[in-house]
């Protein structure tokens, strides 16, 4: 019985095996060991300098003290809602902007000569080499009162007071879109890039207009990409906090900037938890019934 | 088939754990290193060469611009500092949740320097002095832009306490033509209004913070910037005429407008009933790698010429009696730095405030500022 336990055990970590586990234990290690903690911690309190332990072991028993009172705050303040809401909203006009922009840049890229490609490609990338947060900056002294837009378009006689451009939404979506716009560019370009021209050929030839076969073929084909494209700039602007802080204003409130007060104004780690998994969740829904709906969809056209 | 590359991998893996703990443990007692972490722009340009210099030290010398983020590092621990300098009513918790270590006060013999009646004042959040030695000190008060604010104002005269002039609406729709900045902080904003209103500053009860915020609200739309930093600028070129902000930095926008020849006349104003202390305190966390080093800084630090000269840089005053007679007649003479005793005496002294209490002057600083 032992004999087969450990020649089972054996089979199981020799091989392939062997070689996935690695990947694994890393996946494992950085990514569920720290959000198991933050989850402990959101069932957590916090004492004077430290988060109290939920787990207790005394006269032989464990005890778990699972506290909810940090989940059961948000019913009691309309804060939370109403800034996971702002966020969202923030992040679908991020993400709308970026595809309005994204595609045709992503598809000039694509059907650009062959050789030309690399270069487009690095040129997209190009803004990386600088600072994120120096890049950031740049818009600020852009959009001041008394900078450089607001400064030309008074040298051209088109406005005469400066405008308020910056600490609004309209810095904030700026700065957003332009900060997550590669991401949105270079899987359109991939999946683009693939897109099979004898398809557009065989269209024309039937007779339908350019943006018919556009609309008909290549959007169809190109919807992997879009998606990649809109979840890499969606999920990651939900939770953005460096943007609001340098070019928002004091009225576009951010789940980062709620986070930030739970965590460093209000010292309180298992409240900053709790915020954080309610956002996880609140991301993580709406994806797992896309890929459920998107994978039964793909079983039905291979049936 | 066996799996050599995983085996391998184990093997290094180990191999490297074990190297980090011994060369942690080891090597940091012999080190001729320090490792401080201070306020932003809250030192002389010679203060940490001249240590090196003298003791063959090398320092590495970082700043924060918030106690929040310095206490959430304290929280986390293994900070690696060795130095830092929280405010005193946040040192008060950091005492009380053990992140601190007690001074060896053997090594500090510049400690007869210090300012008897201001280690009674700090003696409220520290019993006995054991755990912090001030770095400077200052208060939250008004700020002003003497000409721009006469202007502004009309024929209203000035008000006799100089907190009206932020928390007045009256004053206030008169001053937003001309720019008005708060320190974005909801630990400076809500005690201000509460010693407005003449409530306990550092009060825990919840009730008087919901009768500052009822202060706060009307004034909002007159406040035309949040700044703990940059509205030291604003002030000294003129595109901000009222500050509610930190003594020190509004006598450094005074000294910029004046290097600059703007004609901007930027002034401190000390109000009728006392503006809110700081002491921002140099302690050493209790898991700092080179605590003999940090004591030498501190005692250092502490000698008459090396007080002075911070206070002639950043125009806050130190703890320091013997150094007096080092600082610049300019500096020493400003009774918005070294405050008559009236003044003094005047002086609110911060305090701690419970988790509780934190949450809701969080939450309603939040609704201050964005009206959610």
């Amino acid at each position: 019985m032992l004999a087969r336990l450990i020649s089972r055990f054996r089979s199981v970590f020799r091989g392939r095996n062997a070689v996935i586990l690695v990947p694994m234990l890393w996946l494992f290690v950085l990514s569920a060991v720290p959000l198991l903690i933050v989850l402990n911690f959101s069932f957590s309190e916090m004492e004077i300098a430290s988060v109290a332990s939920i787990w207790k072991w005394a006269d032989d028993a464990l005890t778990i003290k699972i506290n909810l009172g940090n989940y059961l705050y948000f019913g009691q303040d309309p804060l939370y809602f109403d800034t996971y809401l702002s966020s969202l909203k923030f992040a679908a006009i991020t993400t709308l902007w970026c595809l309005a922009l994204g595609y045709p840049f992503a598809y000039f890229m694509a059907r650009a000569q062959a050789h030309l490609r690399p270069m487009l490609v690095m040129l997209v990338m190009l803004p990386f080499w600088t600072s994120f947060l120096l890049r950031i900056y740049a818009w600020k002294t852009l959009l001041v009162s008394n900078g450089l837009v607001n400064q030309l378009l008074m040298a051209l006689g088109v406005i005469h007071t400066p405008l308020q451009m910056m600490n609004t939404p309209f810095s904030l979506t700026i700065g957003m879109v332009y900060a997550y716009l590669p991401f949105m560019i270079l899987p359109l370009y991939a999946n683009l890039v693939k897109l099979d021209v004898r398809l557009l050929e065989a269209a024309a030839d039937l007779g339908a207009s350019p943006w018919k076969t556009f609309w008909l073929i290549t959007v169809p084909l190109s919807k992997r990409g879009i998606i990649a494209g809109s979840m890499l700039v969606f999920i990651p602007a939900v939770g953005e906090y460096v943007i609001p802080e340098l070019l928002g204003g004091p009225d576009t409130l951010m789940i980062g900037r709620v986070l930030w007060d739970e965590f460093f104004s209000n010292n309180d780690w298992p409240m900053a938890s709790a915020v954080t998994i309610v956002m996880i969740l609140l991301i993580l829904l709406p994806i797992t019934i896309f890929n459920k709906y998107n994978a039964e969809s793909k079983s039905e056209e291979q049936a | 088939m066996k799996s050599p590359f995983s085996k391998r991998l184990a093997v290094v893996l180990a191999a490297a754990v074990v190297t980090a703990g011994l060369a942690s443990s080891a090597w940091a007692d012999k080190e001729k290193v320090l490792n401080i972490y201070n306020w932003s722009d809250y030192i002389a340009p010679d203060t940490i060469a001249n240590f090196e210099k003298e003791t063959g030290i090398k320092v590495r010398y970082d700043n924060f611009d918030s106690n929040e983020i310095l206490h959430a590092k304290l929280v986390a621990g293994q900070t690696g500092y060795d130095i830092v300098v929280p405010s005193s009513q946040w040192a008060k918790i950091q005492i009380q949740g053990g992140l601190l270590q007690k001074l060896d006060k053997s090594k500090l013999p510049n400690w007869k320097n210090l300012d008897p009646s201001l280690l009674t004042q700090l003696s409220k959040v520290d019993p006995g002095n054991q755990y912090l030695v001030d770095w400077l000190w200052g208060y939250t008060t008004v700020g002003i832009n003497v000409d721009k604010v006469k202007a502004a104002l009309g024929g209203m005269p000035m008000p006799d306490n100089a907190w009206e002039l932020v928390f007045n609406p009256k004053y206030m729709a008169k001053l937003k033509s001309c720019g008005v900045s708060f320190l974005d902080s909801p630990s400076e904003i809500l005690p201000a209004a509460l010693h407005y209103l003449g409530k306990p500053p550092y009060s825990q009860n919840v009730a008087d913070y919901n009768a500052a915020y009822n202060v706060l609200k009307p004034i909002r739309p007159y406040v035309t910037l949040f700044s703990s930093s940059g509205y030291i600028n604003d002030m000294a070129n003129g595109s901000i005429c009222v500050a509610l902000g930190w003594s020190g930095d509004i006598n450094i926008a005074r000294r910029r407008a004046i290097a600059n020849k703007s004609g901007q006349n930027i002034e401190a104003l000390v109000p009728k009933n006392g503006g809110l202390a700081f002491f921002d305190t140099m302690a050493i966390p209790v898991d700092a790698p080179h605590p003999e080093n940090a004591l030498m800084f501190i005692n250092y630090i502490l000698r008459p010429e090396v007080d002075a000269s911070l206070t002639n840089t950043v125009f806050y005053a130190n703890p320091n009696k013997a150094s007096l007679k080092y600082v610049t007649p300019v500096v020493a003479n400003n009774k918005t730095i070294f405050l008559s005793p009236e003044d003094q005496k005047k002086l609110v002294i911060p305090d701690a405030v419970n988790n509780d209490v934190r949450r809701v002057m969080t939450r309603l600083y939040t609704r201050f500022k964005t009206g959610v």
